[in-house]
């Protein structure tokens, strides 16, 4: 199947962005510019720019303490991102969240989330507002396979299946929970068919590539907009860094990486059919390298010179304060 | 550094807070086949913060188990085994990460004993305390621990501490809260040898002083320590008590100390609403009324979730200079 042409080119555009962004912030992280550090997703671009890109823009999204990728894919502007883990005050949570607590719930970005697991079930309750509400949208839970283990996962996907919820659940999984390999902590090793188990359309797709992951979504989204309840997406995919930026450990092999870089890269390998299918030149490619670099220097320059969150702040916004405070 | 220590004769440096664990839990582990461990990457890994590394490595996987990310499960599969004869060490990680498991924690671990007669051994570790992270990794959750009956609760603030009360922990029959701090994490200190098991419910004064105490635990003793040696410049003296666990809390040592005194701070780092200090405040002036000179006086953090920006986290939780000030206002009455 060709690619439409200018689908193909933002859609590649938007994962350069991302790595860009995740090797820039990396590097900051280590000289200290990112306050508790961050959590790299290169090499997992397809699973957000595919979702994203299938998806309206009035939807809802909820996600792990992995989602950079799904923030900048779902069209948070990177220096509002990049200021957020700079914990400055021109962030989306205003210096307060950082990397894990990225966030435009107005922009139907319900957040990142420091619990493993809580993404899903936030999700879920969206669709159940959507579903109240009676509007034309749809949810997207994002869950890692290591959060798949979490109980709360699976009350929310069973829930939503009841109620027919316009819920699509996507398993980011990079197949490492921090050091453990997924196989380790997995029963039946099969997460789309614990997923089915619960009585919903289930698959296991190729992360790394952006256009399956567009269709698949596609179509889940369609099937929750005409009623049809939730779908389940395990989208296998890969991590090029440590689980926290700095760590390396011992629990997988180089060559395992390098073989995933040089053989899958989802960048390269969408690059390549473009470029094969004279959707795009290289010179084309270069140019777009090269202004999305520009992009994310402007974004670090902002964060940088952006103010610090004010500290007479810190009890701001704790609650409304219409029923009133102890005095 | 000290380059022998009596009461770490194997060790040429004194260890780690981590390591001080790893030792207590070695020690009982060789005695007791029954203890065993269980968390999220602990084999390879040795935990998040070092606290079993190489404990795997040496009693096997059947001991120290990696855990799937289930945390109700795990306490689950603590709480059960405990019930069956076992005593596990299930470890949280962060004691946020309890949240996910408090039906297990409180309705369940916590009662069994009350209502079927059955000892529950069982350890819940995890880190605890404000460092950075923000709003879902540095919840202090102590008090709610210790507010539920059938709970005791460990804060140790320095290695000896965590190796004695660990010990003490994996000789007990009931269930224990063991919280570290994050920040202590890497701080070296002494430690005891394999007989020496400090018992839950003894405060360790940390400093004696002449005019005035602060009473505390974990992280907030580092700080009451910067603020003794500020105060001492102004000419004030100050004790500092350590309580070591919060339940069982050692009351007789808070009285002694507020009937020395009559001036008399209490300081940690979780939101000062509902805390543990208003409690030692609370039963502290009914049990010593006459003997106070001025109202005991509370330092804590506030109403409100920890930020990532280190500024704001700061910010929310006391300084130093908190400490100094609430002395000196203690000296003042
Ligand atoms: C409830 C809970 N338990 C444990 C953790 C600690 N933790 C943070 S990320 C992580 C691994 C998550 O793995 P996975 O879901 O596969 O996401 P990935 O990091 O691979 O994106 C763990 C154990 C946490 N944040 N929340
Ligand atoms: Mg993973």
């Amino acid at each position: 199947m060709t690619t439409d042409s200018k689908w193909g080119k933002e859609t590649l555009r938007q994962m350069l962005l991302i790595r860009n962004f995740e090797e820039t912030a990396d590097k900051l992280t280590l000289r200290g510019k990112v306050p508790g550090g961050m959590h790299n997703s290169s090499g997992q671009e397809a699973v957000a720019v595919g979702v994203m890109s299938a998806l309206d823009p009035k939807d809802v999204i909820a996600t792990t303490h992995r989602s950079h990728h799904h923030t900048i894919a779902k069209g948070m502007p990177v220096n509002i991102v990049m200021a957020e883990l700079f914990t400055k005050a021109t962030g989306c949570s205003g210096g307060r969240g950082a990397s894990m607590h990225l966030a435009d719930v107005e922009n139907g970005h319900f957040g990142g989330n420091g619990i493993v697991g809580a993404g899903v079930g936030i999700a879920m309750g969206a669709a159940v507002g959507i579903k109240q509400m009676g509007h034309k949208k749809v949810a997207v839970g994002f869950v890692g396979d290591g959060g798949v283990n979490t109980g709360r996962t699976w009350e929310a996907v069973n829930m939503a299946v009841i109620y027919k919820l316009p819920l699509i659940i996507i398993v980011d999984n990079n197949q490492y929970a921090v050091e453990t390999f997924v196989e380790r902590v997995t029963g039946g090793n099969d997460i789309a068919k614990r997923g089915a188990g619960f009585g919903l359309p289930s698959f296991t797709i190729d992360g790394q590539d952006v256009e399956e992951v567009h269709k698949y979504t596609l179509e889940a989204r369609n099937r929750a907009l005409a009623g049809e309840g939730p779908t389940f997406i395990n989208a296998l995919t890969y991590r090029y860094y440590g689980h926290n930026v700095g760590e390396k450990g011992q629990y997988r092999t180089q060559e395992e990486i390098a073989d995933w870089r040089s053989h899958r890269d989802p960048i390269d390998r969408f690059s390549a059919k473009l470029i094969s299918e004279g959707a795009l030149t290289q010179a084309d490619y270069e140019a777009m390298i090269n202004s999305v670099a520009k992009e994310i220097e402007e974004a670090v320059d902002f964060a940088e010179k952006s103010p610090l969150p004010d500290v007479s702040t810190i009890l701001d916004g704790v609650d409304s304060g219409l029923l009133g405070a102890s005095k | 550094m000290s380059t022998t220590t009596p009461t770490t004769p194997t060790t040429q440096q004194n260890p780690t807070y981590s390591e001080a664990f790893q030792s207590g839990v070695r020690e009982e582990m060789k005695l007791n086949p029954n203890i065993f461990i269980l968390g999220t990457d602990l084999v390879e890994r040795g935990g998040h913060f070092a606290q079993v590394k190489g404990i795997a490595q040496e009693f096997g996987v059947d001991r120290v188990k990696d855990s799937p990310i289930s945390e109700a499960a795990m306490v689950a599969a603590g709480l059960g085994s405990a019930m069956y004869g076992c005593h596990p060490i299930i470890d949280l990680n962060f004691i946020d990460f309890s949240l996910g498991a408090m039906d297990e924690i409180i309705n369940q671990a916590a009662k069994i004993r009350f209502m079927f007669n059955r000892p529950v051994p069982l350890v819940i570790r995890a880190t605890s305390g404000v460092a950075l992270g923000g709003a879902h990794h540095c919840n202090s959750l102590e008090s709610l621990f210790a507010h539920t009956a059938g709970l005791s609760v460990a804060v140790p603030s320095r290695a000896y501490d965590v190796k004695g009360l660990i010990k003490t922990a994996l000789r007990s029959p009931d269930p224990v809260i063991f919280l570290m701090h994050k920040k202590l994490s890497g701080v070296r200190g002494e430690i005891g040898d394999e007989n020496t098991f400090i018992p839950f419910g003894s405060a360790n004064k940390v400093k004696s002083g002449k005019d005035a105490a602060i009473i505390s635990y974990g992280y907030t003793i580092v700080s009451a320590q910067k603020a003794a040696q500020n105060l001492a410049e102004q000419g004030i003296d100050v004790e500092i008590i350590d309580l070591r666990t919060l339940y069982p809390l050692d009351t007789d040592t808070i009285n002694e100390t507020v009937q020395k005194f009559g001036r008399v701070v209490v300081a940690d780092e979780a939101p000062m609403f509902g805390s543990i200090t208003a409690e030692i405040a609370a039963t502290a002036s009914e049990a010593n009324f006459k003997h106070l000179k001025g109202p005991i006086i509370r330092v804590g953090a506030a109403r409100a979730p920890l930020s990532a920006n280190p500024q704001m986290s700061e910010a929310a939780i006391p300084s130093v200079n908190d400490l100094v000030e609430a002395v000196k206002k203690v000296m003042s009455y």
